[in-house]
Formats: structure tokens, C-alpha cells, sequence
């Protein structure tokens, strides 16, 4: 418990993340994230035109783990729950959405609404799931919580190989997802397809999410990360805001193992491992804890930085022993560089860094504040 | 005022971002030509493979996409294919499939490469069968032996490299019928099609209940105690091993601990020596007697021509990398590509080159036959069997070929053939 919070940016700002009274002249909540999201589509569809189709699946690859950035922020930077377990969770999204989509095909159903199906699927399973470890954690405090979820994230996996007759061992499932429906034309790019399915899916989840941190639920999240015994005084329910927030969180890490399993068509516990839960926590913890654009950088960071360090070592010449050596391990080493780095210098994390730049350079003009 | 600032930053960041992604794409360059081949230029062509560099199934066959590039420098430093050196892109996925999925999309959409060049395992691969179908991507001699590239109307651009683990299965438990019979034959297996497609192949040709024990493992779990307390047990005389490297020495080991000696015959591609050895360390001569299939030269018969060709290009193209039975491996792939290269013609294309392949009659260091045809996209159709004697690993026996169906195992009699003067195959 002490640990997240050590780790979340200083109080001055949480203050001022959502606990002010709604200002009446900006008018609903609901509108004003609808309109953010609705533009935020319209945008994505232009881009997923603009660029090319390896972009567009790293765009959507970008989208399916923020699905489970944003669940996991909502977690520990809002409610102050630490979970080593969200892999695991995004795991059983995952594995669902591949039995469901298997045997819509082994019976021969075929339909752009199967998919909408299978996806709605894997969120409930995660959320069952979700709440059995929920109940759990609602029991527990730090050490002991990241203890629990751990063995999730272990567990899980290791399901998949002791069953090895539903879920194929560690060869994992193939996951048979429709081509693109005619009406778009033939030559319709499947990437560009990937990155509108992952998109929609993400962006609904974000406005559910962004609507839920801004309401009285979003205010008991918080007050019970601040002060439990603050917050049990004030007649909040402890427990059972825990156990909504992790059931919250599971859902979306669910929904992003789904996404992530229609997009590499495929599903195998190796896809799902221990490190894969790790790096989601360091990703929101350098994005930034405690804001859903924190998680939008930590999901980027996910997929840039191997592709970054593999574009850096193809432009070194190195002997072919080191560059083998270089190309796998350098992401880990320099993920692991850079939490350091920004645990140093921004303990909020990069979304924190920007907002703090954002505001001194509004300081600049201080002709242009009303 | 602050929290719009902060909301306008948000949005701000965002879109500088996906327009960044969107300039990325637009240095991508134009491509040369209007009708040009992906990958192809007048001086170049380049490929692309996926292999495990690094994570658990990375030892040993982290050796071989490297090898392969050594063979294509040294190929280009002999004046390349029709004029064009080869360029050969080697992308690490971890042996995890979603890895897989990402840097085979970068390499076709991205770099756009000519072709996927033996690219590494079942699961990871199976995953990029159809993205490459799609996109029309050749996607050459794959290195597994899973039967499942061997699916010429499903997947026509899609070609093994290695025997199937149904030959080599039938071909191991030959071994055992001519020369251990009346032993009790028991069999461990990898959990997926690696074990299952081996064991198939045992029992077409001992029968359906002549293995008296069948375990299975997964690579995650690296305590076989149980497998091997089994066959101790059982009172196994001969254990039959579709094991990659790590669980062949595991075995092996957990069966000396469990004091337990049977006769293990075990699969090609958990059987090099040379990687069992340094696995095992002090404990390597346990794997005395040890009968292993493979298909192509010994990395230690010094007096072949194809070994000292490869090690002559390893010492001078691989930085002196140690020589093993993946280099070899490595090798044989590049002069099997670099041979379909120049049957394809000056003019190459994704089309001539798969035509190139189905066409056949392809020789190179391997002792049993490369099978393609436009019926058969399987690779190598036999293997010998090594056996480890005085911690030397060596041929004994006539080299066998069989089918994956119920056909017989017979001797395959043709000599290998001697690899070019210069090491560089020339046009058919």
C-alpha cells in the first residue's frame, strides 16, 4: 500500500485530478468524454488511411494494451491496489475469446456480429475471474496482495498446460477471426480492419472507464487509496469499492488479452507470461499512475521500445555474437533504465512530466488566463 | 483552467503522436519501380526470418539464423546471385507468438522483404501462416518439423526444411524393431505436435500397443522425475525421446540420478551432441550409446567437403562462432536458398521462385532427398542414425527414407552430393 503510493505523483496534484465539484458551466461529464471519444474515432479512422499497414497494426497493437494500461492505472494509481497478476487476467480474455471464436467456426456460424460476441465473452469471463481474485485482495494489504496476484499470473498459464486437451498445451489455440466484410471492397487493407475493431473496442472501454473515474465511484477509489480508515469513517464501503475496482480492472485487462489474441490469431500461455504482467506495471508506472493518458504512454512504450532498440542495433555494426546478444535483452535493460530514470526525475511519470511542462508554460502568458 | 490545460495537452500529445506514426511511414521511400518485386532491386534481395534469439528456446537454435547470414555473406562476397547480394534480416520474437506476429508484419510490410526465410518453430510460426498466405509471401524451408507447411492447396507458398517428426518417429522405431526387439519400448514426447506427430510415427511402426509407457512434458515445467520415475518403473528397456536439447539432457540426467539406463534414442533435434554435451557439462558421459537421427554431414566428420567448406565460411563470415550441429544447419538452409534462387532466373520473382521450389531435384549437403513438388511441400524425406561413442558422435548405418503415411522404411542409397569448387551453387 505505502509502496504504490510512494510512487504516485505529489498530493498537490491528485488533489486536482477529478475531486473538485463539477464546474455546471462545462456541462455533463458524459457529453464532454463523449465528444473527446468521438473525435478521438474520427481521428484514428483518418490516421489508420494515412499511414501504412504496418502502422496500423502497431496502432492497434498500441490500443489493445491500453486497454489493460488503463484497467491496471485505474487499479493502483486510483484505488491503490498493486497487481502483479493483469497478464494472467488478460490471458483468460484471451483464451476466451479463442474457444468462442473455435467453436462459432467448428459449427459453421459466420457473421461480422460473432466477433462483438466472443469479445463480450472474454470481459465476462475476466470479470468472474476478476472477482474471485477481487474478494481475495479486498482481504489483503501490499506485500501480501502483490503475493496473491503473483501466483495468478503463474497460475493461470500453467492452467493451460495441465488442460491440455481444452486449451492445446503450450502450442496454445489458433484464433479464426473473419476477413474484412465485403462491403469495404476487396482490396480493404486487414490491418487497417485490426486497427478499427481494436480502436472501437479500446475507446469504448476508455469512456466507460474516464466516465467511472469522474464519478462518485472514481471518489471512493480514491479516498480509499488516501486513507482507508479516513474513508470507512466517511461511510464508504472498503472492501467492496476494492473488490469493484479490481473487477473494473480485470474487465479491461480481459478485453485487452481478447484484442491482443484477435490480433495475433493466435493464443499460447508463452504469449501471456509472468514478464508480460511485470511490464504492464512498469509501463503505467513510467506512463504515469493514476491517468488514463499515463497509460496511453505506457502502451506505447510497449510497443515502441522493441522496435526502437531493434532499429538502434541495426544501425551499429556489431559483431554477430553481441548484436545477437544486444537485440533481445536490450528492450528489458532499457525498460528497466528508463522506470529508474523517470522514478527519478518525474515521479509522475511521463503524463506527469508533460503536465508539469504544460503548466509552466502556461505560466509564461499569464495575459491569456481569464 | 488548469484541468482544460491539461485535457488539451492530453489531446495534443495524442495527435503528435499518431502523426508521428504517420511520418514514419512517409520516409518509408518510394519503392523502386512500378511493377518491382517486394524486396528486389538490381543490386539486392533481401529476406527476412523470425527465430528465438534470446528467451528458454534460445539455446542452440539462436545459432542458426546466423549461420545462414554468414553463408549469404560469404555468397556475396563471391560476386552474390545473378549480380545481387543477399540481404538477410533476423528479427528475435522470443519464441512467443505474439511477438511473432509483430516482426513478421514489420518485415513484410515494413522492409518489405522478398521472402520468409526458415522461419523458427510450430507455435510461432502457425501463427503467420495465413498473414503470409494473404500477402503472397513466399514463405521457404520453415524450421520445424510440423506437418503442418506440408499443405500445398491450403497454404501453396508455404515449404519445410525438416524430415516431419512422422518420418523420423518411423524411422527411430525401426531402429528398435530390427535391432532391440523383444525390448520394452517406452516413449517421451513435447506436449504438442512436436510429441504427438513422433509418436504417431513410432506406433505405425511397432504397432498401436507396442509402447508400453507414453509420457509427455511441457517446456515450462523442467522437472521430468515423474516421466522418468515412470519408465523405471515400467521396467522400460528402451525410451524413445521427441525432446528439444534442454529436455533431452534433463532426461538424461533424471534417469542417472533415478539410477535408470535404458537405450535412448532420441529425435534430431534434440540429439547434436555438441549442445547436449555443454548442457550436461561434467555429466556428458551419460550420453554414451545414445542414438540420435540427423540428415545432414556430422559437424565433427572433418574429411566431408561440406564441413570444411562451412567451416571455413564460419571462421571467416561468423566471427569463429562455435561450430556445431546448428551451423551446419544454418548453412544447409542458405545454399538451399541461394540454389531456388538461381533455378528461379535472372529475373526473379515471388512466382518463379515457388515454381523454382515445386520443380524439385534440389542436392546440397543433406544424405537423405529433398522431396518438393507441387503434390509435396514436406523438406527432407529420411535420416541416419548417429550414434555417440567414446564422446564422439558419428553415422552408422545406411540412411533411410520412409512417407509420413504407411509406407515402409527402406535404405535411401544415392550418395550426397560434393558441394561446388567455390562453395557457391551454380544456375541449373
Amino acid at each position: 500500500m505505502s509502496a504504490t503510493r510512494a510512487a504516485l505523483p505529489p498530493k498537490r496534484q491528485l488533489a486536482d485530478t477529478g475531486d473538485r465539484p463539477v464546474d455546471r458551466r462545462r456541462g455533463s461529464t458524459l457529453l464532454r468524454h463523449l465528444a473527446v471519444v468521438l473525435a478521438a474515432g474520427l481521428l484514428l479512422v483518418a490516421v489508420s488511411y494515412a499511414v501504412e499497414p504496418f502502422r496500423n497494426f502497431q496502432l492497434a497493437t498500441v490500443a489493445a494494451y491500453l486497454c489493460a494500461t488503463a484497467g491496471l492505472t485505474v487499479l493502483t494509481g486510483l484505488n491503490g491496489q498493486l497487481s502483479l497478476g493483469h497478464g494472467a487476467l488478460m490471458a483468460t480474455g484471451a483464451y476466451t475469446v479463442a474457444l468462442c471464436q473455435n467453436a462459432f467456426a467448428d459449427r459453421g456460424m459466420t457473421g461480422g456480429w460473432l466477433l462483438p460476441l466472443s469479445l463480450g465473452a472474454a470481459i465476462v469471463g475476466t470479470v468472474v475471474v476478476g472477482a474471485v481474485v477481487g474478494v481475495a485482495a479486498a482481504r489483503l494489504r501490499g506485500p501480501y496482495l502483490a503475493g496473491v496476484t503473483l501466483a495468478v499470473a503463474v497460475v493461470v498459464p500453467a492452467l493451460a498446460v495441465t488442460f491440455d486437451g481444452v486449451f492445446n498445451g503450450e502450442q496454445g489455440l489458433s484464433v479464426p477471426v473473419e476477413p474484412p466484410p465485403m462491403s469495404l471492397g476487396p482490396y480493404f487493407p486487414y490491418e487497417r480492419w485490426q486497427l478499427w475493431i481494436t480502436g472501437a473496442a479500446t475507446l469504448l472501454a476508455l469512456l466507460l472507464l474516464a466516465n467511472l473515474i469522474r464519478s462518485r465511484y472514481g471518489r471512493t477509489f480514491r479516498a480509499v487509496r488516501d486513507d482507508e480508515v479516513a474513508a470507512r469513517l466517511a461511510g464508504i464501503h472498503v472492501a467492496r469499492t476494492q473488490v469493484i475496482a479490481f473487477v473494473v480492472s480485470a474487465a479491461t485487462a480481459g478485453l485487452g488479452g481478447a484484442l491482443l489474441a484477435v490480433l495475433a490469431q493466435s493464443v499460447s500461455p508463452g504469449a501471456f507470461s509472468l514478464t508480460l504482467s511485470l511490464f504492464l506495471l512498469m509501463a503505467v508506472v513510467i506512463g504515469g499512475l493514476g491517468r488514463l493518458t499515463g497509460a496511453l504512454w505506457g502502451a506505447v512504450l510497449l510497443v515502441a521500445l522493441p522496435d526502437l532498440t531493434h532499429s538502434a542495433t541495426e544501425l551499429l555494426t556489431l559483431s554477430p555474437a553481441v548484436a545477437q546478444r544486444l537485440e533481445g535483452n536490450l528492450p528489458l535493460a532499457i525498460f528497466g533504465l528508463t522506470l529508474i530514470v523517470v522514478m527519478i526525475a518525474a515521479p509522475g511519470g511521463v503524463q506527469g512530466l508533460l503536465s508539469r511542462l504544460g503548466r509552466a508554460l502556461l505560466a509564461r502568458w499569464p495575459a491569456r488566463r481569464s | 483552467m488548469h484541468r482544460k490545460a491539461q485535457r488539451g495537452l492530453a489531446i495534443a500529445s495524442t495527435i503528435a503522436l499518431l502523426i508521428t506514426a504517420a511520418g514514419c511511414s512517409g520516409d518509408d521511400g518510394p519503392s523502386s519501380g512500378g511493377a518491382s518485386v517486394p524486396g528486389v532491386t538490381d543490386t539486392e534481395i533481401t529476406v527476412g526470418t523470425h527465430m528465438p534469439l534470446t528467451g528458454p528456446a534460445s539455446a542452440g537454435y539462436s545459432k542458426i539464423a546466423p549461420a545462414t547470414k554468414a553463408y549469404f555473406d560469404y555468397v556475396n562476397a563471391n560476386g552474390g546471385v545473378h549480380g545481387r547480394k543477399l540481404t538477410y534480416k533476423i528479427m528475435d520474437d522470443g519464441y512467443n507468438p505474439a511477438n511473432t506476429q509483430q516482426v513478421v508484419r514489420q518485415l513484410v510490410l515494413q522492409d518489405k522483404v522478398f521472402a520468409i526465410l526458415n522461419g523458427l518453430g510450430t507455435p510461432t510460426h502457425t501463427g503467420v501462416l495465413d498473414f503470409l498466405k494473404s500477402n503472397r509471401v513466399p514463405d521457404l524451408f520453415v524450421a520445424s518439423g510440423s506437418r503442418s507447411w506440408d499443405q500445398p492447396d491450403k497454404y501453396p507458398g508455404t515449404f519445410g526444411f525438416n524430415p516431419d517428426y512422422t518420418i523420423e518417429g518411423k524411422i527411430l522405431a525401426n531402429y528398435a524393431k530390427a535391432n532391440l526387439a523383444g525390448q520394452k519400448v517406452c516413449f517421451l514426447g513435447q506436449d504438442d505436435d512436436f510429441g504427438r506427430d513422433s509418436l504417431v510415427g513410432v506406433e505405425k511402426v511397432l504397432g498401436a500397443g507396442a509402447v508400453a509407457v507414453k509420457q509427455t512434458y511441457v517446456t515450462s515445467n523442467t522437472n521430468v522425475a515423474p516421466q522418468i520415475g515412470a519408465f523405471k518403473a515400467a521396467g522400460c528397456q528402451v525410451v524413445v525421446l521427441a525432446t528439444v536439447p534442454g529436455f533431452t539432457a534433463l532426461s538424461v540426467g533424471t534417469a542417472a540420478r533415478l539410477g535408470f539406463k535404458p537405450q535412448w534414442l532420441v529425435s534430431n533435434v534434440g540429439s547434436d551432441y555438441q549442445t547436449l554435451a555443454k548442457q550436461l557439462g561434467a555429466a556428458a558421459p551419460l550420453l554414451e550409446g545414445m542414438v540420435g537421427t540427423n540428415y545432414l554431414p556430422m559437424e565433427n566428420d572433418t574429411a566431408n567437403p561440406w564441413i570444411q567448406l562451412f567451416t571455413k565460411i564460419n571462421k571467416e563470415h561468423n566471427g569463429g562462432a562455435p561450430f556445431d550441429g546448428n551451423t551446419v544447419y544454418g548453412m544447409s538452409v542458405g545454399y538451399l536458398f541461394v540454389q531456388v534462387l538461381l533455378a528461379a532466373g535472372k529475373d526473379v520473382t515471388r512466382e518463379k521462385v515457388l515454381d523454382a521450389v515445386q520443380k524439385g531435384g534440389f542436392q546440397g549437403p543433406g544424405l537423405a532427398p529433398l522431396r518438393f513438388s507441387a503434390k509435396d511441400h514436406s523438406g527432407y524425406g529420411g535420416q541416419r542414425l548417429a550414434r555417440v561413442s567414446g564422446g564422439v558422435q558419428s553415422y552408422f548405418g545406411p540412411t533411410y527414407e520412409t512417407d509420413e503415411a504407411d509406407g515402409p522404411v527402406k535404405e535411401y542409397t544415392a550418395t550426397p552430393a560434393a558441394p561446388p569448387a567455390n562453395g557457391v551453387p551454380t544456375g541449373s
